[in-house]
């Protein structure tokens, strides 16, 4: 039998299930936020063109709207400037086999109880890979903090210092991207930094060290508690845009039971 | 004197709502006149320019020497009530289901003879005070008023159905976001309105002004985005039938015209809450609106538009914004005239530069919230159609009615100052 | 200084016809004003094709004119014309079509009236009447007529100091006569307690101060004495008229017409004094109207006509007859028709054609009308004096 149809086999009979990580686009889910003299991150919205009414008596469809970087969403190497001149840095560049991949998930969500600005440390990682095995190379890694399971304000956790949210250190990423080799890193918060990581050095450290060195980004992902630490396929297509920065997706996780 | 309105008891579902029906809306081109006039309360009437000749009505000759040069002025609108009566019965159903309808003949001090409402504090044979006001046709009619103000003359039946008045009224505020709708409601509500519903875009991200809104009477914080037409629908099936007067106060603004920016982002920002905003709200309260404008006491009775005056001509600084705002200010007059058969008002409140974050570069003199709101709950007491709120908002009206190319050409100095 | 005014000798009014009137009617104004023509010709024993003249006054032809009319109604007259003049229009066109008989512009020239009453036709002939009154009255109420004659109404009470009893008598008097009238649209007697306590339309404005609008024509001939002598046809004849329009503009409100102008011309053409005149036809959609006539036709002076109802007997038998046919109070108002009432009873009285509504020894009528409430006012007033010529 083969590879595929043991797999889809397996599939049918729930030996492998199907984990759907993406958030319902929704016009009220949050999106980020920048100070507002930058511009600033469509929302999602949806435009009803015909109801099987007299403006389309056989069909109902809408037009759409949003950012690339809208709801739960994929930042491909070009989203940041550390990333511009990376090679086939677009969404509709990255490689196809990028796209389906074993990934890990890193559990912070203890940890991000207590401290809503809760960092992944190199000390974390190393103590999980203590107990799970080392990174595999060119995996997906997910930190998980059972953020998406947040509701309204408290997802972005606005202040009047900035949102607070927990995400890696410059030190995590370093780690992760330089001795790791990972494939992207993953969050369930609005951005794969922390709500505070304008303050890092450099700034935004998952985005910079992340992008510059050509590894994708996955945020606002949800289920994460549904996978297993090791062991998992995650399937994250982006939309083909050209010359896209990023996309709205659906990602889904083959887990094994 | 004035019997005042109570408040209006709780509908009764098995009665049918009143089909909103007009007074008769057909004038000669020559009365549009004082439509004008009676849009943003003024009393003015034709002045022949040679004999001077006051003429009444309106005409396109004078009736003294001939002249057809008969400019609109501003009148002294004092006069003796010559004579009135009191209908009973019309072949009119909007006065017919309104009757009795007092009404009068004035000797106007500046000499015509003026047909006209009489209000029912005006003693016989007494002298007046000729107010020119919107009919619900959306035609300028003028009403007797008592010389000297009378205790809760708002509330004469006349007056009343020829003004918006908020008293017993249940109102919608669009943005509670913006930083003017904390001093909006709280005036609304020392008007008299009973509810005051309050708009909150995107509950997911603070409002500090939250509990400003929550501590004044009757408001009701709602969730509510102008840009989401899923939101703008719900909202109207929530609350729709008991908005009576909506102001949609949602502002988009930044700074810049298409040149300094480079790019149509902020622009599109600005269309979609400026123009695009009104028109989803226009689409899902209008029609509720539209049904419930012969409602009682508690009838929908207007809609405000608060507008930039950069509507009128576009303000360099501003430019992208400014033309939202005149594609909003177009739209309004479209809705003027889908709402006119139901005797709806659109009241557009023009407003010079608000002291705010995004006009913090601009020199005084600033609007300040409670201008705005005192400007709003006087133009709905008069039932206006424009309001020019603030000085810049004044002068430029005035400018542009002098001349509008001279006035584009003062806006657009081209950055020699 | 004007010219002195040519008499009207020589000129014959010929067989009134009144088409009895109908409260609402499903035919149209054309119907109508055929009907009291077919009649007044047949009463000539003419045919259509003996008219060379042709007069019409209508409110409900629209779209058409007396132009159409010729075509619809197979005339082809040389000398056509038509009166907007509403309650005023029967005297002038009386005037017009004398002078053209006296010209020689036309022999036989006949003045027809007529009207048709729809259900709702009054409120659509209401709401395009005049330019001033859909800019400048309709908008206030919109009672209509009845609103801007209960303001004159108001301002005459308050300044004479007439009463509703004063226009209940005129009221009630012309009810009598048209018992008398079997085309009548009022067939009850109507008593001053009646009137007095009747429904409020618009104060001072009650029911019986208001004309019924319904459906119905009036007709007459104009020619020569000649020719009316020849044909052997009873006539009157045109002693004086007179006609003005938009007098007293500066008056602030209107409490005289046109009438004052022109008055004493009037009685020095007739050569005759008030005195002389036996009955008297006033165009009376409302009873102060016809105060007003009474004051400004010269029976009493100014504001004093509630006195001289009080002390007169406005019946046929009284000794003021006045409205003897009932009236458009009581016998309805046929739209422009109401315009040609009182000059066509007044020529059947004068002719003693009046049967049943019959003054004795009427020899010298007055009419008088009063036409188009403008804005505020009405704007055209007419009168005549017309005397029974020899058969």
């Amino acid at each position: 039998m083969s590879t595929l149809t043991d797999l889809t086999l397996r599939m049918a009979s729930g030996e492998v299930e199907v984990v759907d990580l993406t958030h319902t686009l929704d016009p009220d889910f949050p999106v980020i936020i920048l100070p507002p003299e930058f511009g600033q991150c469509a929302r999602f919205r949806m435009e009803e063109i015909s109801a099987y009414d007299h403006r389309g008596p056989a069909w109902k469809w809408h037009n759409i709207s949003m950012s690339e970087h809208t709801g739960t969403h994929f930042d491909a190497p070009s989203h940041w400037i550390s990333g511009r001149d990376v090679p086939n840095g677009a969404v509709d560049e990255i490689p196809t086999e990028q796209l389906i991949g074993p990934v890990v998930v890193i559990d912070c969500s203890e940890g991000t109880t207590e401290d809503e600005d809760f960092e992944l440390t190199p000390a974390l990682i190393e103590a999980w890979e203590a107990e799970h095995g080392r990174i595999p190379a060119n995996s997906w890694v997910l930190m998980r903090t059972d953020w998406s399971k947040r509701r309204g304000a408290a997802y972005l956790n606005m202040r009047e210092d900035g949102p607070h949210s927990p995400g890696p250190t410059p030190e995590a990423m370093r780690l992760l991207v330089e001795e790791r080799d990972i494939r992207g890193f993953g969050t369930e918060t609005v951005g794969t930094d922390a709500g505070q990581g304008a303050h890092y050095t450099p700034p935004y450290p998952a985005h910079y060290i992340l992008h510059g060195a050509g590894k994708l980004g996955l945020q606002c992902l949800a289920n994460l508690d549904k996978l297993p630490p090791t062991g998992a396929v995650l399937i994250a297509p982006p939309l083909k845009i050209r010359n896209g920065t990023g996309s709205p997706l659906r990602v889904l996780a083959l887990v094994e039971k | 004197m004035t019997t005042p309105l109570t408040p209006p008891p709780k509908k009764n579902p098995l009665k049918r709502s009143l089909t909103p029906t007009s007074p008769p809306g057909v004038r000669s081109r020559a009365t549009l006149g004082l439509t004008a006039a009676a849009a943003e309360g003024r009393f003015m009437l034709q002045t022949c320019a040679e004999c001077s000749t006051v003429q009444y009505p309106p005409r396109d000759a004078c009736c003294e020497c001939l002249s057809v040069d008969l400019p609109w002025n501003d009148i002294s609108p004092t006069g003796t009530l010559l004579a009135e009566s009191t209908v009973r019965t019309s072949t009119n159903l909007y006065f017919r289901e309104r009757a009795p309808w007092r009404l009068g003949s004035v000797h106007l001090d500046a000499g015509p003879t003026i047909i006209c409402h009489v209000h029912g504090d005006v003693a016989p044979k007494s002298r007046v005070i000729l107010s020119n006001r919107l009919d619900r046709s959306g035609q300028g009619v003028m009403i007797a008023l008592p010389e000297q103000r009378t205790p809760d003359m708002e509330d004469d039946p006349e007056l009343r159905a020829m003004s918006s008045d908020p008293k017993h009224r249940r109102v919608l505020i669009t943005d509670a976001r913006n930083p003017n709708a904390p001093t909006l409601a709280r005036a609304l509500h020392d008007a008299g309105a009973t509810m005051i519903f309050v708009g909150e875009s995107e509950t997911w991200l603070p409002n500090p002004q939250r509990d400003a809104l929550s501590a004044i009477p009757g408001v009701e914080i709602m969730a509510l985005d102008v840009t989401n037409t899923t939101s703008v629908k719900e909202l109207a099936g929530e609350i729709g039938g008991k908005v009576d007067i909506l102001i949609n106060n949602a502002r988009f603004v930044r700074p810049g015209g298409a040149m300094a920016r480079g790019d149509v982002a902020f622009a599109q920002n600005e269309m979609d809450v400026n123009y695009f905003g009104l028109m989803r709200l226009a689409q899902a309260f209008g029609p509720g609106m539209c049904a419930r404008t012969a409602d009682g006491v508690n009838s929908a009775v207007a809609w405000i538009n608060i507008l930039s005056a950069y509507a009128l001509v576009n303000s360099a600084d501003y430019g992208c914004f400014s033309a939202s705002n005149a594609a909003a200010f177009s739209l309004s007059q479209n809705l003027r005239n889908d709402f006119r058969a139901a005797g709806l008002r659109v009241m557009n409140v023009f407003v010079g530069p608000t002291e705010d974050d995004w006009h913090q570069e601009l020199p005084p003199p600033k609007v300040l919230p409670p201008t705005l709101a005192r400007s709003v709950v006087q133009g709905l007491r008069h039932g206006l159609e424009d309001v020019y709120c603030g000085d810049v908002a004044k002068d430029m009206i005035e400018r542009f009615r002098a001349g509008p190319k001279i006035l584009e050409r003062e806006m657009t100095t081209g950055g020699q100052g | 200084m004007n010219r002195p005014r040519q008499s009207y000798e020589g000129v014959a009014l010929v067989t009134p016809v009144s088409t009895p009137y109908q409260r609402y009617s499903i035919e149209t104004a054309h119907w109508w004003i055929a009907k009291a023509l077919k009649g007044s010709l047949d009463a000539a024993g003419l045919k259509p094709a003996d008219l060379d003249g042709f007069s019409v006054a209508s409110f409900t032809l629209f779209p058409d004119t007396a132009v159409g009319l010729t075509q619809h109604l197979g005339l082809s007259p040389r000398w056509l014309d038509h009166i907007p003049m509403g309650g005023a229009s029967g005297v002038i066109a009386l005037r017009k079509a004398a002078r053209a008989v006296q010209s020689g512009d036309a022999d036989i020239v006949a003045c027809v009236s007529g009207d048709t009453n729809h259900i709702d036709s009054f409120r659509a002939l209401l709401s395009s009447f005049s330019r001033f009154a859909m800019d400048a009255s309709y908008p206030y109420g919109f009672g209509g007529p009845n609103a801007n004659f209960a303001l004159l109404t108001d301002r005459y009470m308050h300044e004479y100091g007439a009463t509703r009893e004063d226009f209940g008598r005129i009221a009630v008097a012309q009810r009598e006569n048209a018992l008398k009238n079997p085309n009548a649209l009022m067939k009850k007697p109507l008593t001053l307690e009646q009137y007095i306590s009747a429904r409020p339309i618009a104060d001072p404005i009650a029911l019986f101060d208001c004309v019924m609008p319904c459906a119905g024509s009036e007709a007459f001939l104009v020619m020569t004495v000649e020719e009316a002598q020849k044909r052997g046809l009873p006539y009157a004849t045109i002693e004086g008229a007179i006609e003005r329009h938009n007098a007293h503009a500066s008056d602030l409100i209107q409490l005289r017409g046109g009438w004052t102008v022109d008055i004493d011309e009037l009685y020095e053409q007739a050569q005759c004094a008030p005195t002389d005149i036996d009955l008297l036809q006033t165009y009376d959609d409302y009873p102060v109207i016809s105060m007003m006539q009474i004051e400004d036709l010269g029976f009493c002076p100014k504001g004093e006509a509630a006195e001289f109802v009080r002390t007169h007997d406005l019946t046929i038998s009284g000794d003021f007859p006045h409205n003897t046919s009932g009236g458009q109070l009581s016998a309805g108002q046929a739209g422009a028709a109401g315009g040609f009432i009182g000059l066509v009873e007044a020529i059947r009285q004068v002719t003693n054609q009046a049967g049943s509504t019959q003054v004795a020894n009427a020899n010298r009528a007055m009419v008088s009308g009063f036409g188009m409430i403008n804005y505020d006012r009405g704007v055209c007033s007419s009168a005549a004096i017309l005397k029974g010529g020899a058969a």
